[in-house]
């Protein structure tokens, strides 16, 4: 078997990371543990909160706790903003209508509806999934909008031409033709929720991951911290890998890019 | 969404200029207008639900007179100074970084495997680390400024340098210019489009940084002002912080637009 030069370099380069990192806080200590932790602070760290739990819960419940509330937020926003995507971009009337709501809404970032969240609905669940829903249901609707816009009107004439209903047109050929751009607003959407989901979750929280690293912050606890970022990047990259593979069955049709 | 007024929507329907207007206003009309009357209604208290003119009663009364240590000017400017420092350390770093990796093939295989280690830890779930390390005045902010704005910059710059011609670089060295020169003469004018379509993503994704830094650590700043709000149950200071801060995110990107525009036109490039 060949090995190729990028692995080769991969490898290489995270051995003399991580080797750089034990010489740093453990064989020379140059660094203030306080202000690195030691590969082996990180590990006792995993250890703890996989095991005892960390700020109310193991690291299966911070990161469920999390998740869900990701999915929770990210299923409604999907299930609003392609349809109200695909209603503009299918009659002027309804765009021209919005699009002001639209342009007076855009420019405030999601993580900016937080103090708001927790006013009107307090530190738990619904708060979240209302930042979430607003973080994730504009980047879905101005995608869809794109999309139903891109496909070829030659298509849809031709459609009607065969008779097919308004109806059908929007179901055989508007939607699949969409599909790529929705796609993309979902994967947009799906990386700000979890930005916006962590920035909640360190506003004010029970649980989630977001609370492990705001409690590690506070009792000053190094190793916690680099684990629930650890836990951040882990469970980010999972369901965009998900999206991933959900796209590739809904698109199969379309070759791979 | 669309510039031409009259496009012919997929549904085939034209619509009239005079109806454009009427139906926009309709929009704006019945935003604020569902707004004030759920807010008049009592469904929710007023304290809660401010109507539109409770809000900019209390921008006015914000920037009269200081809130959380400042007026609301202050903060503003705060805010836009912590995001311009951070965005620039982004943007330092970032495009001579990705303009080398796009360059030298080693750096490039170095560099990658350590990024996207790090690229899917959320911005915002620096903050413990940067206010460990930087603490929570002024490097903190910065160093959350700095990620959330960094990959776009490294990334349009590497891909920008990527689409320089091979033929163009080899030319110049033929010629005998310097590293240097390469990088001023060529990779910099041939990346130049990306990076401004780059630069203005990495904004906008540094402002957002911002906000979230400010609600969870600084002393000053629009997001401070929120949280301060928040924390009396002012609903009227939240918005017009929410007011502030779009308005400032509006301003950034029809800025950035406007230079994305005016290079594409001087570069020759139709969008």
């Amino acid at each position: 078997m060949r090995v190729s030069r990028q692995s080769i370099v991969t490898v290489v380069t995270l051995v003399t990371v991580l080797t750089l990192w034990w010489l740093a806080t453990t064989g020379l200590g140059l660094i203030n543990p306080l202000r690195l932790p030691s590969p082996a602070d990180v590990w006792s760290a995993t250890w703890q909160i996989m095991t005892k739990g960390f700020a109310g819960g193991t690291l299966w419940v911070q990161a469920l706790q999390s998740l869900q509330l990701v999915a929770k937020g990210f299923a409604v926003a999907v299930l609003t903003g392609v349809p109200l995507g695909l209603l503009m971009g299918w009659s002027r009337r309804a765009e021209i209508l919005l699009n002001p709501t639209f342009l007076l809404l855009r420019p405030i970032p999601a993580l900016a509806w937080i103090p708001l969240a927790i006013v009107w609905f307090g530190l738990g669940d619904t708060g979240k999934i209302f930042t979430l829903w607003l973080t994730a249901f504009v980047p879905n609707v101005i995608n869809t909008f794109t999309g139903v816009r891109q496909v070829d009107p030659v298509l849809i004439a031709a459609a009607r031409t065969q008779g097919a209903s308004t109806g059908q047109i929007i179901r055989h050929v508007v939607v699949p033709g969409s599909m790529p751009l929705i796609f993309t607003g979902l994967r947009l959407s799906l990386q700000a929720s979890w930005t916006t989901l962590v920035a909640a979750e360190l506003v004010g929280a029970f649980f989630g991951l977001g609370r492990v690293l705001n409690v590690a912050g506070q009792d000053i606890y190094p190793g916690m911290i680099i684990v629930g970022m650890a836990a951040v990047a882990i469970c980010g990259a999972a369901t965009t890998w998900l999206l991933g593979r959900v796209e590739r069955q809904v698109i199969s049709w379309r070759p791979a890019v | 969404m669309t510039k031409n007024k009259n496009f012919l929507g997929p549904s085939g329907t034209v619509v009239p200029p005079g109806q454009f207007w009427l139906l926009s206003t309709i929009g704006v009309i019945i935003l604020f207008g569902v707004w004030t009357a759920v807010a008049l209604s009592g469904v929710m208290p007023r304290h809660f639900l401010p109507t539109p003119l409770d809000v900019l009663q209390q921008l006015h009364q914000l920037i009269v007179s200081p809130f959380a240590g400042f007026l609301y000017h202050e903060h503003m400017a705060a805010s836009i100074k912590r995001f311009l420092m951070g965005w620039a350390i982004a943007v330092g770093v970032g495009i001579p970084l990705g303009l080398l990796m796009g360059w030298y093939r080693l750096l490039d295989e170095i560099v990658t495997p350590l990024f996207d280690a790090i690229r899917f830890v959320a911005p915002l779930a620096w903050v413990p680390l940067a206010a460990l390390w930087f603490g929570t005045g002024i490097g903190g902010p910065l160093l959350i400024i700095f990620v959330g704005s960094f990959a776009p910059c490294l990334i349009s710059a590497y891909r920008g340098a990527r689409l320089v011609e091979k033929r163009f670089v080899e030319a110049g060295q033929t010629l005998g210019a310097n590293s240097a020169q390469i990088m001023r003469h060529v990779l910099i004018p041939g990346a130049f489009p990306s990076i401004i379509a780059g630069l203005r993503v990495s904004a906008g994704l540094g402002w957002q940084s911002l906000v979230g830094s400010e609600l969870i650590v600084v002393g000053a700043g629009l997001g401070y002002l929120m949280v301060q709000g928040q924390g009396n149950l002012s609903t009227t200071t939240v918005m017009a912080g929410m007011l502030g801060i779009g308005f400032v995110g509006f301003l950034i990107d029809v800025a950035l637009r406007a230079a994305e525009a005016a290079v594409k036109k001087r570069w020759g490039m139709a969008s």
